[in-house]
């Protein structure tokens, strides 16, 4: 058990993806701009890593792996999340049309997430079990999607601030994204 | 013959990948802490560009619209796949520093956006101009960030262990914060900043 709970305390806040894997850089910067589609961004993104994570891991571990053609790897990771994107996003269509004018747009987006495959690579390689599998996706998803809140909170505040002229938009956010990164260093000693 | 310097020089400047269109971002900023590792993946990343440009140009008529997406997702894995597996066996130390960031270049948004947006709509030749001015677009950003990141944070600058610059004192005392993570937000912001000040790059 307090294996588990460091797995998702290392994932989410020590080696966090965005601030230190640099992993989800691209929605990081083009979806942090409000904090509710930030977080809507967040949910899709948890939910996809959940289910990428778990089919990845069976069909590494005992399929690939068993029979010796493990470099497929990278080929069947993505057509793997590729297919689950477009799973949860007919299946979110057909059942809750409110979700999915909430998500809807950032589903699409998730497949070239690296964020995602990221996730599958770094568990296949840790050597997890299941339950580790899914207790370092779901730390990798929370994350994610802590960072890309407080992130979008940030910079609505930014919008009103007087920033020298060649610092406006992406550059001061790379600098937020520094002193973010600085205060989760302090995350470090936690585990 | 105009044209393809064109197609050439609109990967580095109007366009360059990292610095204006801000794509690729994250091998650019997690594997440039040297320049070795900045060489390294703009190497792996020349060969799946080249090769992802060439081939999706070569059969972009008999690919059906509906399915191009996850066409090009194959080869682009494919071509990952050997690069990935060359580099293991004969460069270990390098596919090591470089790490999970190899496989991720399947999802590097650069190699599915030229194919996408470029490779699936020009000829041969155009494509190969396209891919290689993206590619040194894309080296120039990462020696650049790693140039700055290697000085800053180890106080010497050197390639493949070749040793051609060592300041006095800071060598001795590092900013340690430039190799770490926060480092490259640090570089990357400032240069940005940089370069529309000095008009290189327009705001958005």
């Amino acid at each position: 058990m307090n294996n588990l709970f460091s797995i998702f305390i290392g994932m989410a806040l020590i080696n966090n993806f965005i601030l230190t894997r640099f992993l989800g850089l691209c929605p990081f910067f083009g979806v942090s701009k409000k904090l509710s589609s930030a977080v809507s961004m967040g949910v899709a993104v948890i939910l996809v890593m959940a289910g990428a994570s778990a089919i990845t891991w069976v069909l590494f571990f005992k399929v690939l792996v068993p029979f010796g053609v493990d470099y497929m790897s990278t080929v069947i990771f993505i057509l793997v999340i590729a297919s689950l994107v477009q799973i949860v996003e007919i299946s979110i269509r057909r059942t809750n049309i409110t979700l999915y004018n909430a998500l809807g747009i950032y589903l699409p987006l998730i497949t070239t997430n690296c964020a995602v495959l990221g996730v599958t690579f770094i568990n296949a390689r840790s050597d997890f079990t299941f339950v580790e599998t899914m207790a370092s996706a779901f730390g990798a998803g929370v994350g994610f999607t802590l960072v890309l809140a407080i992130m979008s909170g940030i910079r609505e505040r930014l919008e009103l601030a007087d920033i020298p002229e060649s610092f406006e938009g992406v550059p001061v956010a790379f600098l937020v994204a520094m002193m973010l990164g600085m205060a989760f260093l302090a995350f470090g000693g936690m585990v | 013959m105009n044209k393809f310097v064109d197609y050439f020089r609109n990967g580095i400047m109007e366009s360059n990948p990292v610095l204006v269109l801000l794509l690729g971002l994250c091998p650019a900023l997690a594997v440039s802490t040297s320049i070795d590792n900045g060489l390294g993946m703009t190497a792996a990343v020349l060969f799946v560009l080249l090769f992802a440009n060439i081939i999706i140009s070569l059969i972009r008529d008999f690919i059906p619209a509906r399915v191009r997406i996850p066409v090009f997702i194959v080869i682009i894995a494919t071509l990952v796949t050997i690069v990935d597996l060359s580099m293991q066996a004969f460069l270990p130390d390098l596919s090591k520093s470089l790490g999970i960031y190899i496989p991720l270049i399947v999802v590097n948004c650069i190699i599915l956006g030229r194919a996408e947006a470029f490779a699936s709509k020009h000829k041969l030749t155009e494509s190969i101009a396209d891919a290689l001015g993206m590619v040194v677009g894309f080296g120039i950003a990462l020696l650049l960030i790693s140039m700055f990141r290697q000085l800053f944070g180890t106080g010497k600058l050197s390639i493949f262990g070749l040793q051609f610059l060592r300041v006095p004192g800071l060598a001795e005392n590092p900013m340690a914060i430039f190799i770490l993570p926060m480092g490259a937000f640090l570089v990357l912001g400032v240069l940005l900043a940089a370069f529309r000040y000095m008009g290189v790059v327009s705001g958005e």
